[in-house]
């Protein structure tokens, strides 16, 4: 057992999975000998040399691009995409080749690659470097969509992307790179499509991913002193969806809470709701709530983007009021 | 600049025909492909390659066989010209269960990555970057093959393009960039919308590329500039950016008569037919007429015998529809 930070468990993350297979290859801008503007990638270069671990022009468009012709072609790329914000200006890429490539050949071509991006909000970054946009890519048919929220996360879910036969968009939160957690030693391979409970509970559910899982367990620590038990989840992945684990739980506790940290409308926990009201309506015992950022353009000051993205306050707020 | 009009190579009697054939092939096939869309037996759009086969014929011709191609929406004779069966292409027009895809991707994907045709992309520039890609794994896998990206003169205003020439450049990929200049982006010309007389070859320098153009309608001219770009790739010196001038015969896709093309301009380059002026000049080289018809009957009754197979094959089942979204076969998103 060792405590890695967020960020060194990236770089730990790629390296396992290079060393096991010489066809995994990092690309992307600043990652090589800059080690990543996050730092989330120091150390490969010395460590696989200039061919496998790359940078690249800032042509995002020819990074995700090249990451697909190689993927159908033997390789399994990890292509970096430094902002999540940025997948903006490849979106076609991403949404109308990569995913589609599969179906429209009916299976003639594989695309095992993963795009690591740095996703979310809580830098003070401004509108245009401080999204979530993990939904977006849980709109589009054929991309798997995994946000781990700890270290040891971060390498057995990149692991599983890695290996997947299919394209992953693996979305880090810029907001956890320097967040501490303890890893397992030795080599670390999770499930995609699985969500973990993170605190047990009685009275709710609280559905959550990546950054907004450590802020819904510490409300559900506020909660708890206030003699209200929380059940927390991590969804840890959007593609595959674990709805069972949701599910489950809301038969326990009958009552279930999203914290997203996307804007309002068509957020991820849109989907989870309407899962939850057609599948266990009958189990709950009062309305759904969603804990949203509001559907705005995330602002650059401090006290404004404080208020925007869901807080610990507000997670303990609405769920007091609303089991009051 | 580089303009080839009389090839640098001696093509040999055997390839001539080949080139002969693979043209035919695909211009009695397009014919066919649009006759069908009259009947309303082909759905959707369709964007024919009718006037620019010796493109598609002369790269095809010099190719190695796992070489990749990657085309676009007007990819049926690039497809066709790897060796793809013709009623599986066919079939795909038709929305049939025998086409390539299986009636999944139609007239403007077809795929078929048996025979390395990797694929047709219809949105303009996107499969230049992945075209790269594909080089830049053979590259590293030392596997020897070349991607050849085949895209229209529209393309060529598009980031992606640029994005994919630099990277290409930088990383000295074996890529073949091919510009299929007809003229025509969709309904505008091409002059009137781009900063540069050759949309294509004049951009090369800012990637520190020659500048390549040849005559489009020629397919001994391409098959000689094939063989020399494709050799500079293998030989491990780098991408190429070909321009051929060449000229659509028909509007840009199914519902467009063409009829912002000057009259005068349109009868000059069908008077310039890379089928009709190949076949003229194999004569003039004492190729005897009968091999030439005997090729030409041959490529009839393969297209009537595609057809007929296309014709026939039953329409795509519901147990497909959900089918290939995930690598494990399904469609699946939730446990």
């Amino acid at each position: 057992m060792a405590e890695l930070t967020y960020r060194d468990a990236v770089a730990a993350g790629i390296a396992q999975e290079m060393r096991r297979d010489e066809r995994v290859y990092l690309i992307g801008e600043d990652v090589a000998g800059a080690g990543g503007v996050f730092k989330a990638t120091p150390g490969l270069l010395a460590e696989f040399g200039p061919r496998r671990v790359r940078d690249t022009p800032i042509s995002e468009e020819a990074i995700v691009g090249a990451a697909m012709g190689a993927a159908m072609t033997g390789l399994r790329p990890i292509a970096e995409i430094m902002f999540s914000d940025f997948l903006a200006t490849c979106w076609d890429i991403v949404a109308n080749q990569i995913a589609k490539t599969r179906y429209m050949t009916d299976g003639q071509i594989s695309l095992p690659l993963v795009i690591r991006t740095a996703n979310g909000g809580g830098a003070r970054f401004g509108a245009q470097h401080s999204q979530s946009v993990e939904n977006w890519a849980m709109a589009i048919p054929g991309l798997k969509v995994v946000a781990p929220s700890n270290p040891a996360d971060v390498i057995g879910l990149l692991a599983a992307s890695v290996r997947d036969p299919d394209p992953v968009m693996f979305f880090e939160h810029k907001a956890l790179y320097a967040t501490k957690g303890d890893v397992p030693d030795g080599e670390l391979v999770d499930t995609l499509g699985t969500a973990r409970v993170g605190r047990e509970g009685n009275d709710a559910t609280l559905v959550a991913l990546a950054a907004m899982v450590p802020k819904a367990l510490a409300a559900a620590e506020v909660l708890a002193e206030r003699g209200v038990s929380v059940e927390v989840i991590d969804l840890r992945s959007l593609v595959p969806l674990d709805t069972q684990t949701v599910l489950g739980s809301i038969a326990k506790t009958s009552r279930l809470f999203t914290v997203e940290e996307n804007p309002r409308l068509t957020g991820w926990g849109a989907e989870v709701v309407s899962i939850a009201a057609e599948e266990c309506f009958w189990d709950l015992d009062g309305p759904i709530v969603r804990i949203t950022t509001p559907h705005i353009p995330l602002p650059s000051a401090d006290a404004l983007e404080d208020l925007a993205i869901p807080s610990v306050d507000r997670i303990v707020t609405t769920v007091e009021q609303v089991l009051a | 600049m580089t303009s080839t009009s009389t090839p640098a190579v001696e093509i040999d009697q055997e390839t001539r025909l080949d080139l002969y054939r693979r043209m035919v092939e695909l211009r009695l096939f397009e014919k066919r492909a649009y006759d069908l869309f009259m009947e309303g037996l082909v759905k959707g759009t369709s964007h024919l390659s009718l006037g620019q086969e010796a493109v598609a014929a002369g790269f095809g011709a010099a190719m190695r066989v796992d070489d990749y191609t990657f085309c676009t929406y007007r990819g049926h004779a690039h497809t066709l010209s790897r060796g793809t069966p013709m009623a599986r292409v066919m079939g795909e027009l038709l929305g049939r269960s025998n086409g390539v895809t299986g009636g999944k991707g139609g007239s403007m994907h077809l795929t078929s990555v048996e025979n390395y045709a990797m694929g047709s992309y219809a949105i303009v520039g996107a499969h230049l970057p992945i075209a790269a890609g594909a080089a830049w794994s053979a590259q590293e896998r030392g596997s020897g093959q070349v991607a050849v990206c085949f895209f229209g003169d529209g393309a060529t205003n598009i980031g992606a393009f640029h994005e994919a020439l630099n990277m290409a450049a930088v990383w000295k990929l074996p890529v073949v960039f091919v510009c299929e200049n007809n003229l025509y982006m969709e309904y505008t010309a091409i002059e009137s919308v781009t900063a540069v007389a050759n949309p294509a070859a004049d951009r090369a320098a800012a990637y520190g590329l020659e500048s390549i153009v040849v005559d489009g309608n020629d397919a001994d001219a391409v098959y000689a500039i094939a063989l020399e770009t494709l050799d500079r790739a293998r030989q491990g010196a780098g991408p190429s950016l070909v321009e051929a001038k060449t000229y659509r015969h028909g509007g840009h896709s199914r519902a467009d008569p063409g009829k912002y093309r000057p009259d005068q301009e349109v009868e000059e380059w069908l008077d310039r037919d890379p089928v009709d002026t190949y076949r003229e000049r194999l004569l003039a080289q004492g190729i005897a007429e009968s091999a030439l018809t005997d090729i030409d009957d041959d490529a009839r009754a393969n297209v009537e015998a595609a057809t007929q197979a296309a014709r026939e094959a039953p329409a795509p089942g519901p147990e497909v529809l959900e089918r290939n979204v995930w690598a494990d076969g399904s469609a699946t998103w939730r446990n």
